[in-house]
């Protein structure tokens, strides 16, 4: 039994975007997601900066610093893309015309409560970001993370203990044990790590789980860690 | 007397900027950060300044000279969080209690631009509600969602960069350079941009991304852009 590694969970939520679907990706392992949709998709990933249409990172001999997203990298554009300011990136986002962001997290509580703004860290200043506006006015909320701290400690939970980005907000999470849904009734597995039984992938939660009746195994091909 | 909003050095650019202004920096991601003008006004230095800025750490802006200098008594964005171990200009400022910070989420810190900018005094946004964005704000339920109040920002002096400009101030930006600034050229009294080129010919309209009716003083910098420390 060895969990997925950041790319593979990557990997896994990529398979679930749909064809012509736009989507917003998060810094970590949500980014690499872009590099997994699989090619018979045509999506448009956008950038809180105002970039419809973000393509590969950008080369060398192609970087320029005035085409970056919004982790600052230097990136090219998919055909078709198009790019505005930031106020009416924020309008398509709290608009609700992104179809699904995918987001990194901390902690995703059973009723959906998502934090991911501020582990606690002493002394760093606070960064909202876009996660905020992305997190309440997108129709789905995927999270991509792994299934507990380093510590071993729980991170999906009853309630959130560290600061809520938004509430009643996630629909799915994709984590390096299982897939999860958030249903009104709490966690829903889909699919679960081959090896791993039940009863551990409970143990490592910190919310009651419900399996699926056509729960699957957790899948992804070999992909080096990112 | 033909309109030419032109000037020739940052002083022209920048006179009148006075102590306890509020200065709009647009800019993100390493796109768009005014860093001759921003690197100006800190040299020439006005006191007591409330910054109105997306990030307060960004390594390739120069706002942070304006925040060593010990210029700035305010800061508004959504992102003030050095990238590494150490503690950045802003976040020891601030940790020493000498800057007052307003951290926003950045929808709502645009939006809240925007609405200065266009004569909108307040708006409700869902964005926040159940978070500690909404301590101290009302709170009021529309198609049954709890939403927030905001309140429009309004500045002294937004300082933009853009690519191109002509003699009426007219603005193209290249790429992901615009971000707020087109926002806070609105949102504030004087309006400054510093441009790669500033042509007599007018832009063709098809170029325009921004009219020059929002915009007071062009000044061109050429290609530099002034990165970084």
């Amino acid at each position: 039994m060895t969990p997925l590694n950041r790319n593979q969970i990557a990997w896994r939520a990529a398979q679930d975007i749909r064809d012509g679907m736009l989507v917003n990706l998060g810094i970590g392992i949500p980014s690499h997601a872009a590099d997994f949709i699989p090619p018979d998709r045509d999506v448009f990933v956008q950038s809180e900066n105002g970039i419809i249409g973000c393509g590969a990172l950008a080369g060398k001999a192609e970087a320029d610093s005035d085409l970056v997203d919004a982790s600052s990298r230097r990136i090219t554009l998919r055909p078709g893309a198009a790019i505005v300011d930031s106020v009416a990136s924020f309008a398509m986002i709290r608009g609700g015309h992104i179809d699904v962001t995918i987001l990194g997290a901390f902690e995703v509580a059973a009723k959906g409560d998502l934090a991911n703004w501020d582990s606690g860290v002493p002394d760093k200043g606070p960064l909202i970001g876009g996660a905020m506006d992305l997190a309440a006015c997108t129709g789905e909320v995927w999270v991509t993370m792994e299934h507990t701290t380093r510590s071993g400690g729980a991170r999906l939970l009853d309630a959130c203990t560290l600061k809520l980005t938004a509430v009643r907000c996630v629909t799915r999470v994709y984590t390096d044990l299982a897939v999860v849904e958030v249903t009104p009734e709490g966690f829903l597995v889909h699919e679960i790590l081959p090896g791993l039984s039940r009863e551990e992938l409970q143990a490592r939660t910190g919310a009651a789980l419900r399996f699926a009746p056509d729960c699957r195994t957790l899948e992804a091909p070999p992909l080096a860690a990112a | 007397m033909p309109i030419d909003k032109r000037v020739n050095s940052t002083a022209e650019a920048l006179h009148g900027v006075q102590d306890g202004a509020v200065v709009m920096i647009s800019g993100f991601a390493g796109a768009g950060f005014a860093n001759i003008l921003i690197h100006a006004l800190a040299e020439l230095g006005p006191r007591d300044l409330t910054l109105v800025v997306n990030s307060a750490t960004h390594p390739l802006s120069r706002t942070h000279e304006l925040i060593e200098a010990g210029l700035v008594r305010k800061v508004i964005c959504s992102a003030a969080r050095g990238r590494g171990r150490d503690l950045s200009p802003f976040e020891k400022l601030w940790k020493e209690g000498r800057i007052e910070l307003e951290c926003l989420p950045q929808g709502t810190f645009s939006e809240r631009i925007r609405a200065g900018g266009a004569g909108i005094p307040a708006f409700y946004t869902p964005v926040g509600v159940g978070t500690e964005i909404e301590m101290g704000r009302e709170v009021r339920r529309f198609n049954g969602r709890d939403c927030v109040m905001e309140e429009a920002i309004v500045g002294d002096v937004a300082l933009v960069r853009a690519n191109v400009a002509d003699r009426y101030g007219n603005l193209s930006f290249r790429y992901a350079q615009a971000n707020f600034g087109p926002a806070m050229l609105t949102a504030c009294k004087l309006a400054v941009v510093e441009v790669c080129e500033a042509r007599d010919e007018p832009l063709p309209q098809t170029a325009i991304q921004m009219p020059g009716s929002f915009v007071d003083r062009v000044f061109a910098v050429g290609d530099g852009v002034g990165e970084g420390a």
